[in-house]
């Protein structure tokens, strides 16, 4: 299997203190990737050192085999693409206006959009059913429909590797089920590797081949989710008294919540 | 998307054709259109000339830089005089007529008193190697604040003249007689538009916040520097000429935003001719109204672009 991304001994923080402590981690190529972990493990910040909005302290992140910090920020964007939990603004950019944003790695300065780019951002709002919500601007659209705006845009950049940040917390199950089938489909159908970060650990059983367990901003365990969503894990991390059995449909582990419990 | 832009900008400068055609023969003295080219009537209008072209640079140099620093800080009260430039200006203008500096030193004065203003709020608001937003706004509004009490403090120390001198500077006047003056003053501000449509794209995704932009490949730090500089160049360079024009850099950018939309390769060139439009009209209103008695140009855009900007928004019951 190739590494698509791998990151080697980073440290990074905001203030004096460092958030992340020391992480190594590879990700394959066609990888589903969940990271996991308490509030305050480091998970956001993980994401926001290995895209770049964050510098690091130490150690090196290796995108397929160059030193991404020293590749050009456009040429980095062009293949690495990122969906944050939600956006707001004050710009009442339209959805296809937002997705054709998508494009800008790959466009020139002053250089209007072609065609093509045009074309590939109607691909991307067809893949993720949005057309229909083109011309709507984006404060218009409600919490699901805005996700699935903002995952078009990043598929318009036509990236290799995909990032998204809890893309499913605002979202009720129904449409948690439905951003996660087309990850799960970018991913098998266009070659698309994807990390997110999960607060549901069902749903990162349910969809992730690999999942990295974050505690204090080092990575406590990785691996298969059988490996990682064990009982004794969980417990030992969120401080939480769980229960892991099989999900009868997909056989993954099943975690439920035990009410009033202390570790 | 490049043809709807083509024929917007046709008409936006056909419309100003016609504005500085009426532009030169309204004043307190009227001239037939008939008469536009006769020989006897050349100095008047080269006077109205000046002012007319003063009036477009003001227009789309404001206008321009409002839209810039509303991208750039996400901020839709972001204005171009917001980073001190108007309050420094005035207290540099008033420190000249104290001194006994001669008037045709005002616009340097003028002109040194934006800058150090602007060095001084960029300063205050350096955190390490970056700028905050939040940080740049406070500043703006608290050295604005500052130099604002100490003109007050000196017109009340030094009377009635220092006051006199530069009253016309706190509405604005596009009473430009020197054709020099004028030339050397577009330079800066024709080539900050210029430098902020060149990063029209970087303020489309900067507008959708910083962290948005980076991952679009933007090096929002260096940009946002960049812009801020560029803005308060074009505000200071213009400021010396005319005083401080409110409200163009602030409604005609949210106007045109409702008509236009937001996206920064229309918005930019459209906004450029609409704003000259504005400060022509406005400009024609001021002369015209209570001729021969002139009324700051300052107050005329105020008083057409607050109901203007209203029944647009009103009407089109959209956000900001």
């Amino acid at each position: 299997m190739k590494t698509l991304l791998k990151i080697d001994n980073v440290s990074a923080g905001y203030y004096r203190e460092d958030i992340i402590k020391g992480i190594s981690l590879e990700i394959n190529a066609g990888d589903f990737m969940g990271i996991i972990g308490p509030n305050g493990s480091g998970k956001t910040t993980l994401l926001r050192l290995i895209t770049r909005v964050l510098v690091l302290r130490r150690g090196r992140v290796y995108f397929q085999g160059l030193d991404a910090s020293q590749m050009n920020l456009k040429e980095f964007c062009r293949q690495v693409a990122f969906v944050t939990q939600d956006i707001s603004t004050d710009f009442p950019f339209t959805a296809m206006e937002t997705v054709l944003m998508g494009r800008i790695p790959h466009l020139k300065r002053l250089q209007f959009e072609t065609r093509r780019d045009m074309e590939i951002a109607e691909a991307a709002l067809l893949e993720t059913a949005t057309i229909n919500l083109k011309d709507k601007r984006i404060d218009e659209l409600s919490a699901g429909e805005r996700q699935r705006v903002i995952i078009a845009r990043a598929l318009a950049q036509e990236p290799v590797l995909l990032f998204l940040d809890e893309p499913t917390a605002h979202l009720d199950i129904g449409h948690q089920i439905q951003i996660l089938d087309l990850l799960k489909r970018l991913n098998r159908c266009n070659d698309l590797t994807i990390v997110m970060v999960l607060h549901d650990l069902n749903l990162a059983s349910a969809y992730c081949n690999r999942i990295a367990l974050l505690d204090k901003g080092i990575i406590f365990k990785e691996g298969i989710p059988e490996e990682v969503l064990t009982y004794q894990n969980i417990e030992a991390v969120y401080k939480t008294v769980v229960l892991v059995d099989k999900n009868k449909i997909t056989g993954k582990p099943n975690i439920a919540l035990v009410p009033g419990e202390k570790v | 998307m490049v043809d709807n832009l083509k024929r917007k900008l046709f008409s936006l400068l056909l419309l100003l054709f016609v504005m500085v055609v009426i532009g030169l023969l309204k004043g307190v003295v009227h001239i037939p259109l008939v008469n536009l080219l006769v020989k006897e009537n050349q100095v008047i209008i080269n006077l109205r000339l000046l002012r007319i072209l003063a009036a477009i640079l003001v227009g789309s140099g404001l206008a321009v830089s409002g839209i810039a620093l509303q991208a750039v800080l996400r901020n839709p009260l972001a204005e171009p005089y917001l980073l001190g430039t108007s309050s420094g200006a005035g207290l540099a203008a008033v420190i000249a007529v104290i001194l006994g500096i001669s008037r045709i030193y005002m616009p340097l004065a003028a002109f040194l008193g934006a800058v150090l203003s602007i060095i001084l709020v960029y300063n205050l608001a350096r955190e390490g190697g970056r700028i905050r937003d939040r940080s740049l706004i406070l500043a703006g509004v608290i050295v604005s604040i500052a130099f604002s009490s100490v003109i007050v403090f000196l017109v009340s120390l030094f009377g009635d003249q220092a006051m006199h001198e530069i009253s016309w500077w706190l509405w604005g006047s596009l009473q430009v007689y020197d054709w020099r003056l004028l030339s050397l003053v577009s330079f800066p501000v024709i080539l900050g538009i210029v430098v902020i449509y060149i990063f029209s794209q970087d303020l489309n995704a900067i507008s959708m916040g910083e962290e948005e932009a980076i991952h679009l490949g933007i090096d929002t730090i260096n940009i946002k520097k960049i812009l801020v500089l560029v803005t308060a160049l074009i505000t200071a360079s213009l400021i010396c000429i005319c005083g401080i024009v409110g409200f163009v850099g602030l409604i005609v950018p949210h106007i045109m935003r409702l008509i236009v939309g937001p996206n920064h390769k229309v918005l930019i060139p459209t906004t450029c001719l609409a704003a000259s439009i504005f400060v022509v009209t406005c400009d024609i209103f001021s002369r015209t109204l209570f001729a021969p008695i002139e009324i700051p140009i300052g107050v005329i855009t105020a008083l057409i672009g607050a109901p203007v900007f209203i029944i647009l928004l009103k009407k089109g019951n959209k956000k900001l």
